[in-house]
């Protein structure tokens, strides 16, 4: 069956449509911004924190549907969560999060907003693939 | 659009059965190929053509009097005249063996370039080079100083001319290099006025055809250009080969590109001199197999004959764009008039490319996403991405209809009305 006409799908298609936790944030302790060159993807994630605890999170891009909709994904996963909770986010919590099968081509496009959120916060600057 | 009539006697349905790679499926699908303008597939004689060097007379060239030396060096000469055929060069020692047009492009920065730009002097360029014709001189300009222009385009995607000719009057233009074809409109530049003008100046010129070769008849003689570049794998080709056109006065006359083993008549510990052509250009062991499999290309495409090649894909554009046209939601790129390869890009306000070719490799349709090499493009015509079709000779209506098919998938899954 098509991945595409999946229920799975309609959900990311929701997040892509109706962003989460959508925008930027003032007097934000972190924000990072970067891009995909291959496809052209960019996201920026802003966060702001309190006793080593994510209190909120905001993120802006544009791109596909896989990478938008798991920057918003993301948002919803760390947001209450303490800055060593999400060190230990491997790749396999975000494709757990997104509920669907991600091939190999589109790895790159699901796995941004994390990649993002890892190098702002500790500057770790590897894709989650190659920890 | 003129020639939308089918070439006569050329039946792409006849011409796939050449290439076995359209007996596999893709998700449980047909393979439909729309993404030629990357590269494009190879028939049974190519494939036999490399293969048999390899079972046959695999050996290096020009190196020893044993048989296969002997065979596998007339086999490469040969086609390097085939090569020649195929664009009318005077003589195949015209005609260098390389990997792509890249290094074709990078052999002429090198070995022309290098030594004759100096601070101040200019190269005129245009705003729709694939990245490939633009880099290079990127790094001239930071080598030696030398200044760039970028002839625009209209909103259609054709070139300006007239900025092209006024940039011709300035005086210290040595230098041309622009595309027969746009990799992402299509669009066929008018090249043999364009090199005209140039020369009456006293202007170098080179021409990028790794989007005019595969699909459109070329002449060098006719066209008058110093330079022209091509890349094998867009025209049936083994990657890795490709070749450089030019006159033989400037290889005659430049320095090397790459320095080693083959190129070289003699040397002693205080220096060297070179091989005679082509050979002066081709250091080291070349791509043996590659060439000849380029060779193999070749006769295929003369066989078929390139102006029927042109045709057909005339005809298919023709049909598609009509197909394409009342999709909701959709915008086409490339001009509506006017010489056009076989290649459309094409973008939804609301789905993103990557999300459009993902949807259409699940209905087994191949199709390029993204910008394509050529970003100052993109930039200049204010998109991001596209998603590009490009047609070939085994392409027919039925590969557009299950494009358009997929493509209505693609406006019910986003919703576009």
């Amino acid at each position: 069956m098509s991945l595409y006409e999946s229920e799975a799908y309609e959900y990311l298609l929701d997040h892509y449509e109706n962003p989460r936790n959508y925008g930027t944030l003032e007097d934000a302790d972190i924000s990072y911004e970067e891009g995909n060159p291959s496809c052209g993807d960019v996201i920026r994630i802003d966060v702001r924190t309190q006793e080593g605890r994510i209190t909120d999170i905001r993120f802006s891009g544009k791109g596909c549907v896989i990478s938008q909709a798991s920057a918003s994904i993301l948002t919803e996963l760390v947001k209450g969560k303490t800055l060593e909770e999400v060190k230990q986010m491997t790749k396999d919590d975000v494709l757990q999060a997104l509920g669907i099968p991600i091939s190999a081509m589109r790895l790159k496009c699901a796995l941004l907003g994390l990649k993002v959120l890892k190098a702002g916060l500790y500057g770790i600057h590897r894709w989650p693939d190659e920890e | 659009m003129q020639e939308t009539r089918p070439a006569v006697g050329f039946d792409p349905r006849v011409l796939r059965a050449d290439f076995p790679i359209f007996q596999r499926e893709v998700h449980g699908r047909r393979l439909v190929y729309l993404d030629n303008a990357a590269t494009s597939q190879r028939p049974q004689a190519v494939i036999d053509a490399v293969r048999q060097f390899y079972e046959c007379f695999n050996a290096n060239i020009h190196r020893a009097v044993h048989t296969l030396s002997h065979e596998a060096t007339v086999a490469y000469e040969e086609a390097h005249k085939k090569v020649a055929r195929f664009v009318g060069a005077r003589s195949w020692r015209e005609i260098v063996f390389v990997r792509n047009a890249t290094e074709a492009m990078n052999l002429v920065a090198y070995a022309w370039g290098l030594w004759n730009l100096r601070e101040g002097d200019e190269v005129v360029l245009t705003i729709m080079e694939h990245h490939s014709n633009i880099v290079p001189w990127h790094f001239l300009r930071k080598l030696r100083g030398i200044c760039l222009h970028f002839v625009d385009v209209d909103d259609q995607g054709r070139l300006r001319l007239d900025q092209y000719y006024e940039l011709l009057e300035r005086p210290r233009v040595r230098l041309v290099a622009f595309t027969m074809a746009s990799n992402v409109l299509g669009t066929v530049n008018p090249v043999q006025e364009m090199v005209r003008a140039a020369r009456e100046r006293g202007i170098v010129t080179l021409v990028d055809a790794a989007q005019g070769a595969p699909h459109l008849p070329i002449d060098v003689q006719a066209l008058g250009c110093d330079f022209l570049a091509v890349s094998g794998h867009k025209m049936l080709g083994p990657t890795g080969s490709g070749f450089l056109y030019a006159r033989e006065e400037m290889l005659q006359t430049m320095e090397p590109f790459l320095y080693g083993g083959d190129m070289i008549s003699r040397v002693t510990t205080e220096g060297a001199e070179w091989n005679e052509l082509p050979w002066k250009y081709e250091a080291g062991t070349p791509h043996i197999a590659g060439g000849i499999g380029l060779g193999a290309a070749v006769d295929y495409l003369m066989n078929l004959g390139m102006d029927r090649v042109y045709a057909h894909e005339r005809h298919l554009l023709a049909y598609a764009l009509e197909r394409l046209r009342p999709i909701p939601g959709i915008r086409l790129y490339g001009p509506e008039e006017g010489p056009r390869l076989g290649v459309i890009s094409f973008t939804f306000e609301k789905a993103h490319p990557h999300d459009v070719a993902h949807i259409l490799d699940e209905h087994g349709v191949a199709v390029r996403s993204g910008h394509h090499c050529a970003q100052p493009l993109m930039h200049r015509l204010g998109m991001d991405n596209t998603v590009r079709a490009s047609f070939y000779i085994y392409n027919d209506e039925e590969d557009v209809d299950v494009l358009v098919e997929a493509l209505y998938k693609v406006v019910r899954i986003f919703k576009i009305r």
